[in-house]
């Protein structure tokens, strides 16, 4: 049982952490998932009277004094610092430690969108507003996208590959798809992946209320009345492991990560193609060699724009046929928020809960049905149900789509 | 409102538009005229640099918006309105 598809290596999910606006670690967010909280509150921050969407899902009561000391909050940028607080939790529950071989052959791959936008947003403002010509010696080592992987390589000391992907709201997607390859591989024995965003200040949201998709109230998945997406912020991280590895260790192995598959649409910037989704849904079933029968539930990626989930619909329906009408998909960012380049990464939560607890996190915001989304979207209230395969869709703006296949361990 | 005004609105959608402006007809609906939501999100930041102006307008739910986009006519009264209120 220990290889499968002519000779692959099997992947144990063996540790998990993340800091979000449900929570600042898994037990408060799955609680939060599990009540169909809403994360989604006014926003708070420097000049947020200037922007004309002012609610989000962000992170409060946020001390990194608690954490870290004052060299590391110079060095860090608040995407760096959710990250570590993530991967440290996500280390602690799998047990591991990374001396010796082990630290040689595993590595981090972590998806973001912005980086460390937080830092370019302030010393943007500290020269073009405040005029100064001097800025702080560590504005690129804070601000560069692959700033959190470095750090959580240098914290664990994890000395094989380390990386970032960028590609939009796929980024924690395509990062866990590239972990899982690797591990799946044999070319590495454990993988920290992942995702975070921290793109709460006034240029982040300003960027995205030129493209009019963002919401001013709410944010309804599926409902015929959703008005557009709402962000978030927050870091997702996971220790994938060498199946073998963790059970000749006695690792609790909380999922298996089982297939991957991604594709390009090719076609627009923006706008979403139900083809491309559905050819990397349907890819991550052939990967992972399960009948889309087995598929349970579906962490959509179910943005609550108009756009996206009716297209999301469409190709869920024609990927699964009949069974489309059996199963549950639901989005959770009407709780946590879109947390754009680490979304997928929070959205993994959801998918373990559904594999290990049985419990189906909803929809919640949803008020009216559309009829093309006229899927069981889980609408409101959590619900208990025993899935064995489950999926998690990304699909990013430029048109890039990817999406994993986890099974019950 | 002046037809100065009225041409400048025209001039700017027909640039997004990639037309020319006598093809900015009043009954022309933003289909007609090849204009997607891209696009009509690009001509209202366009309309809304020219003249001052904040337009109201989601790309999520068109309909619903306060600013109405279904014919070019109306986009015209639209914003000759809101510059009127902005000058009130």
């Amino acid at each position: 049982m220990n290889v499968r598809n002519g000779g692959q290596r099997r992947v144990a999910i063996t540790g998990m952490g993340t800091i979000n606006a449900l929570g600042h670690d898994v037990p408060a967010t799955l609680e939060a998932l599990r009540e169909g909280r809403c994360g989604i509150s006014q926003l708070d921050f420097r000049d947020v009277e200037r922007l004309t969407i002012q609610i989000g899902a962000q992170v409060h009561d946020w001390t990194p004094e608690n954490y870290f000391n004052r060299q590391q909050i110079l060095l860090y940028d608040k995407f760096t610092q959710f990250t570590l607080l993530a991967a440290k939790q996500a280390v602690d529950q799998s047990g591991l430690e990374f001396q010796g071989d082990l630290g040689l052959q595993s590595g981090v791959v972590l998806g973001t969108a912005g980086g460390g936008l937080n830092t370019w947003d302030e010393n943007y403002r500290v020269v073009y507003e405040e005029g100064k010509n001097r800025v702080h010696p560590f504005v690129v080592p804070k601000l560069m996208n692959n700033a959190a992987a470095s750090h959580v390589s240098m914290e664990f000391g994890l000395r094989g590959p380390a990386f970032t992907v960028a590609t939009a709201c796929a980024s924690s997607n395509h990062a866990m798809g590239l972990a899982f390859q690797m591990v799946r591989s044999g070319a590495t024995k454990a993988m920290l992946t992942g995702g975070s965003e921290a793109m709460l200040c006034f240029g982040g949201v300003k960027a995205w209320e030129g493209l009019r998709v963002m919401s001013k109230d709410a944010c309804r998945p599926f409902s015929a009345n959703r008005n557009g997406m709402v962000q978030g912020e927050g870091a997702g991280v996971f220790v994938f492991e060498d199946w073998d590895h963790a059970r000749e260790r006695g690792a609790e192995i909380l999922a298996e990560v089982v297939g991957f598959a991604m594709s390009s649409d090719a076609a627009d910037i923006v706008m979403p193609s139900a083809q491309g989704a559905e050819r990397a849904i349907t890819g991550a079933m052939n990967d992972a060699g399960l009948k889309p029968e087995e598929i349970g539930y579906i962490n959509a990626h179910g943005t609550g724009t108009a756009a996206n989930d009716k297209t999301e619909c469409a190709a869920v329906a024609h990927a699964f046929g009949h069974h489309a009408d059996r199963l549950m998909i639901s989005s959770t960012k009407a709780m946590h928020g879109h947390v754009i380049g680490g979304t997928g990464a929070i959205e993994m939560l959801a998918c373990i809960m559904a594999l290990r607890d049985g419990i189906i996190a909803p929809t919640i915001g949803y008020e009216e049905p559309d009829p093309e989304c006229a899927l069981d979207v889980v609408p409101n209230e959590a619900r208990e149900a025993k899935v064995d395969a489950v999926l998690s869709n990304a699909f990013a703006f430029g048109g890039l789509n990817a999406v994993l296949a986890l099974r019950k361990a | 409102m002046s037809d100065e005004m009225r041409t400048r609105i025209r001039e700017i959608i027909a640039e997004q538009a990639m037309l020319e402006p006598e093809q900015v007809t009043d009954d022309a609906t933003p289909e007609a005229l090849g204009i997607d939501s891209l696009g009509m999100v690009e001509a209202i930041f366009a309309l809304e640099e020219e003249f001052d102006i904040s337009i109201p307008f989601n790309a999520n739910e068109p309909e619903a918006s306060e600013f109405d986009i279904s014919t070019m006519g109306a986009i015209i009264a639209a914003v000759e309105r809101l510059v009127a209120d902005k000058a009130a």
